[in-house]
């Protein structure tokens, strides 16, 4: 593509503004939710202007850096703020294609008459769009998947604190259903926290876990026998009178661990374990 | 040949191990500490896994032919320090080392024998009772 | 970039003697370190790494372990195959049971170390020799 085309489209860089603005309008008409016009007219100049002055005749060519960086890394920005402005992938998609309908239609009508130059002009133009397009397909995807690994690992953390009821007793409410790669996460955490505060009781709330079946009573049991190798004990609580009925029904067997059916019994538990003792102050003691 | 020492302290014997375990030398330990505890006539053995990265299904025999050796010498065994890595990897390999007393540390792991020892012979300890 | 220098790791360690199950378990973690693998996966291979290459050298005369990083997709892990040329394994159904045993060991071997890694294959023949082989994944 010649040096005097490059020129043409730069010269006319209002006229690709104006008709890749329309191209969005007519296309997009489900869009616009997030940006008002201005906003979009405005970002969408700053494209436009990058664009045309990044590109030349040896980048067209070669769509890689170095050179291209500030271009790449404003695709790159762009397209992570829409994919968290929750735009679609296709609304995306259809705003940097139809930018090359604006250059395209631009090229066809300043470019003179040399039908093979035009084309030429044209198959490289549609490349170096192309190219942007799945450079911001890409970011897009890996934006959404960081949001998705960070969100699990908030999700994982969240689900299972590890509390200091007192000195030497823990407890660990459960929430939700225990799968295998759940119980890792429970056990780690829990023994990692006995032995960071030296406690030599546990107490796993259950009280949050919709059901109890022979799986999750497995997990159970290999977090009970994982505490007592640390030299610790730990005392399931919580359990609700379903899950009660559900486990003698499937012919589960708790009986090698501790259990109570409410935290306050669990605790009382480890109270007298620990030998203490909670009592109520006389009030005209306690004056 | 290497040797992993034994110190007594007072009733008890603590065994700290420090170094790769490969299975000759549990071996001779389980020897030599057996053979400790009836020349000091100790009643508990302390052995610290602290430093202990893993403990497969052979190192787990040893402990527990230590424990289940010197109980019937009249002699309680506490293992003490167990990585919690550790202690979900024997879990999972289908180790609990069941008959074995545990504690979180050597202090505590001390209590358990002093207490295990003084409550003799009516054994009414609160915890590490499996 | 981390990734690429863990993919040029592939080397084989020979076990011969006892000694040299604790130098190939010390390897293992090097890389697994190196990968930047959780603490308890880490210990989880560790394990299963002793307790087969030690069934290798008590049952199968020795023998020697391949060890490489696999990538496979987004996911990163550490893969090791044990090879020995002894007698090969008659039932491997039944080796693969809790608490069977034809020796001096636990039974608890190959069974256990199915259960602490990703995957894991085993094949043999008799007369000719057995091949483990274990898969752990970075974040498995």
């Amino acid at each position: 593509m010649g040096t005097e085309l490059f020129e043409i489209l730069r010269k006319n860089k209002e006229k690709v503004l104006q008709l890749w603005l329309q191209a969005q309008q007519t296309e997009t008409e489900f869009s616009n939710n997030f940006n008002t016009a201005d906003e979009l007219r405005a970002q969408s100049a700053e494209f436009v202007d990058l664009l045309l002055s990044t590109i030349d005749e040896s980048n067209i060519q070669d769509f890689s850096p170095p050179g291209l960086e500030s271009l790449t890394d404003y695709i790159s920005s762009l397209t992570i703020s829409r994919a968290r402005q929750g735009f679609s992938p296709r609304e995306t998609a259809t705003y940097i294609f139809t930018l090359k309908d604006a250059l395209l239609q631009v090229l066809s009508e300043q470019a003179g008459t040399d039908p093979m130059q035009l084309y030429k002009a044209s198959m490289q133009l549609s490349k170096f769009v192309d190219n942007i397009g799945i450079l911001s397909f890409e970011t897009f995807i890996t934006g959404r998947e960081d949001v998705i690994s960070q969100q699990s690992d908030e999700m994982a953390e969240l689900s299972t604190p590890v509390i200091r009821v007192w000195n030497g007793i823990l407890a660990m409410p459960i929430i939700g259903t225990l799968d295998s790669a759940r119980t890792q996460v429970v056990m780690e955490n829990l023994l990692q926290g006995i032995v960071d505060t030296g406690s030599s009781i546990a107490i796993l709330d259950i009280s949050g876990v919709p059901a109890v079946d022979s799986l999750v009573a497995q997990h159970l049991i290999k977090t009970v026998n994982a505490t007592r190798l640390m030299g610790a004990e730990c005392i399931i609580s919580g359990i609700r009178p379903e899950i009660a009925q559900t486990v003698v029904h499937l012919g589960i067997d708790l009986s090698q661990m501790i259990t109570k059916a409410t935290l306050e019994s669990a605790l009382k538990f480890a109270f007298n374990s620990l030998q203490l003792e909670v009592r109520r102050i006389q009030k005209d003691k306690a004056n | 040949m290497e040797k992993i020492p034994i110190l007594k302290m007072g009733k008890f014997l603590l065994v700290t191990i420090q170094v790769d375990l490969y299975d000759r030398l549990a071996l001779t330990l389980e020897e030599d500490l057996i053979e400790m505890v009836y020349k000091t006539g100790s009643r508990g053995v302390l052995i610290d896994i602290s430093a202990l990265s893993i403990v497969d299904s052979f190192m787990g025999k040893i402990i527990g032919n230590i424990a289940g050796m010197s109980s019937i010498m009249d002699a309680e065994t506490v293992v003490v320090g167990m990585q919690p890595a550790v202690a979900i990897t024997l879990i999972e390999l289908g180790l609990p080392l069941a008959g074995v007393h545990t504690a979180l540390n050597v202090e505590k792991g001390m209590a358990l024998l002093e207490s295990r020892i003084s409550s003799d012979p009516d054994d009414n300890a609160a915890d590490g009772d499996d | 970039m981390i990734t690429l220098l863990m993919a040029m790791i592939r080397e084989s360690l020979a076990i011969q003697h006892e000694r040299d199950l604790v130098y190939c378990r010390n390897r293992v973690k090097e890389v697994a370190v190196k990968m930047g693998m959780g603490i308890v996966n880490q210990t989880k291979l560790i394990t299963a790494t002793s307790e087969i290459a030690r069934n290798m050298l008590i049952y199968g005369g020795g023998g020697i372990v391949r060890l490489e990083v696999i990538i496979r997709g987004k996911q990163e892990g550490i893969q090791l195959v044990f090879e020995d040329k002894g007698p090969g394994i008659a039932d491997i159904q039944k080796a693969m049971q809790d608490g069977f045993t034809t020796g001096r060991t636990l039974g608890m071997g190959l069974p256990g170390a199915k259960r602490l890694v990703n995957e894991f294959a085993i094949q043999s023949t008799l007369g000719q020799g057995t091949t483990v082989k274990i898969l752990k994944w970075k974040n498995g």
